[in-house]
């Protein structure tokens, strides 16, 4: 049942590709929060962890914003279920993990999930697709701030939200934006940037965050530190590295394609091939393809309308994905196969790449977090 | 041959060397492979080494790693290991191990962000009614019946006006 209302519905996530991003895929802000007078999760007996989860589960899904969401228990659901959640960014491994006295609730469009006895007693967060995050911050504020009417929070006047980790004291927000960066990882420049931005206090993962690799040349950029500045200024001081990492981006693709463009259509039509013909793909390589597919659409060698197929195809390429749409748990030879088909289907009636010069389509449409348009 | 580094922890010869830079500072530690496997160093799922640096004094180390929180019993060997505090009170029970850590790895060490108003009040009330309480306990000590009177009778009105507050919640 739950996992046919998360198909049903549409989601951030899966719909990103409707505004044209080159590089931002989604932008994320996580609070973390805990109840006052309670000891942490990680701490906590168990009678305390289901006390928590009875208390909060009920008063997250009464907010207005979580009107026809999901609420769930996370031992009540199968393990595909707990790994669709987490392929689709609505609950961390580490929930699907220890999931006595947790839960979760999502709402209707998928963009906002509470996840309850995490780390934390409640880690809010807001994901939205492209670059936003003036209204990812609006609505995970409200929600907080929602909370805090049913709930007594842990707070320090001098160290702000008290969380079970000290990395996250203070503000107790991670705020990130998913990154396509091709052209960084093709010219090897990744390493350096890392390296980088590091220094500035920003760190960077792969999608699936902590411990995840990089496939599919998606990285997660957020802030490390928490304590010290307010979330505005936190937010503003990660958005002008990510300015300066689009950037890079945007020299690296103009680089490539002044200097070997032939090397890089060829990369570009080899994947093209690949996912409309091949019979047995790995999900690594099938993220890899998308992604190459994905510059091609920045490149205007695909139309537009492509680019929804390549985003839907990075979560959609996950083994869990992949399973739900088999209709059954298969073993990762018959998940190759399946994935597969289903891209061989997906790619049947997307034109072939149009290969020639272009020299004004890498500008960057990214729209500046200033003048974003607010949608909601 | 250049003299072969010593573990941070334990004096043994340190095969792990790590450099973080946090804030633009270079922080760097050498460990021997048991401490880096103690520490979790070999394993990539998570650690900071803001961690690593709380170093117990020498002296002092074996009764600060015995500390333990009075409100949920997490003990500062526990902190240690799992990098995590037991409850909000932690913070307090273990603030000269958390402190210095904390400054190493926020940009500040308090806080200038979002304020609950609800928990702030609350706040607000608890610092007056404990205030009040201990002027009455001195009131009575000193035999100053009249204040102390005066005193039970505004902490009676405080604690009123917290219920109605947490009723209009």
């Amino acid at each position: 049942m739950l996992i046919k209302s998360i198909f049903g519905g549409k989601s951030e996530v899966t719909e990103s590709g409707s505004k044209k991003c080159p590089v931002v895929l989604m932008t994320r802000i996580r609070l973390a929060r805990n109840l006052a007078d309670t000891p942490f999760p990680g701490w906590a007996k168990e009678t305390r962890r289901k006390e928590v989860l009875e208390t909060c589960l009920p008063s997250v899904a009464s907010l207005s914003q979580m009107k026809r969401g999901i609420s769930a228990e996370i031992e009540s659901l199968s393990d595909l279920e707990r790994q669709i959640l987490v392929e689709r960014h609505l609950i961390s491994r580490e929930l699907s993990g220890h999931a006595d006295a947790a839960g979760v609730v999502i709402s209707k469009d998928q963009s906002i999930s509470v996840m309850i006895n995490e780390e934390d007693h409640l880690r809010i967060q807001v994901i939205k697709s492209g670059y936003r995050f003036k209204s990812v911050w609006n609505a995970a504020d409200a929600i907080d701030t929602a909370l805090e009417e049913q709930l007594d929070f842990a707070f320090s006047s001098k160290l702000g939200y008290l969380t079970a980790c000290p990395t996250n004291v203070g503000t107790g927000m991670r705020a990130s934006t998913m990154m396509h960066l091709p052209a960084l990882v093709i010219s090897n420049q990744m390493e350096k940037v890392v390296r980088a931005v590091n220094q500035l206090g920003i760190a960077v993962r792969g999608l699936f965050g902590e411990g995840s690799d990089a496939s599919g040349s998606i990285f997660q950029i957020s802030n490390q530190t928490t304590l010290g500045e307010s979330e505005e200024e936190i937010v503003k001081r990660l958005s002008s590295v990510l300015r300066t990492i689009i950037d890079q981006e945007m020299n690296a693709r103009e680089k490539i394609l002044e200097k070997d463009p032939n090397k890089l259509y060829d990369k570009i039509g080899r994947a093209y091939g690949i996912l409309q013909n091949s019979h047995l793909l790995t999900s690594s390589e099938c993220m890899n393809l998308a992604s190459l597919v994905r510059f091609g659409v920045d490149l205007e060698m695909f139309p537009e309308k492509t680019r929804n197929i390549v985003d839907r195809m990075f979560i959609e390429c996950q083994p869990g994905h992949v399973q739900y749409h088999a209709g059954q748990e298969i073993d990762s030879n018959a998940r190759d196969a399946f994935r597969a088909e289903y891209m061989r289907k997906q790619f049947e009636n997307v034109s072939r790449p149009i290969f020639n010069l272009h020299e004004t389509s890498t500008e960057d449409d990214t729209p500046k977090p200033d003048s974003e348009p607010e949608t909601d | 041959m250049a003299k072969p580094l010593k573990c941070d922890v334990c004096s043994e010869p340190a095969t792990v060397h790590l450099t973080q830079i946090i804030n633009n500072q270079i922080h760097k530690i050498d460990l021997c492979e048991n401490c880096a496997e103690q520490k979790g160093i070999t394993d990539p799922s998570g650690y900071s080494l803001a961690d690593l640096l709380v170093k117990p004094e020498s002296n002092q180390g074996a009764e600060t790693s015995a500390l333990s929180c009075p409100e949920c019993g997490c003990t500062q060997r526990e902190f240690k290991k799992s990098g995590r505090l037991g409850c909000a009170v932690c913070y307090e029970t273990f603030e000269t191990v958390v402190s210095p850590a904390l400054l190493n790895m926020h940009k500040g060490d308090s806080h200038k962000g979002k304020v609950p108003q609800r928990a702030l009040e609350r706040a607000t009330f608890m610092d007056r009614l404990g205030s009040l309480e201990n002027d009455l306990k001195e009131a009575i000590s000193s035999e100053r019946y009249e204040d102390a009177a005066r005193m039970r009778d505004e902490i009676i009105e405080l604690k009123k006006a917290m219920e109605a507050a947490a009723l209009e919640d």
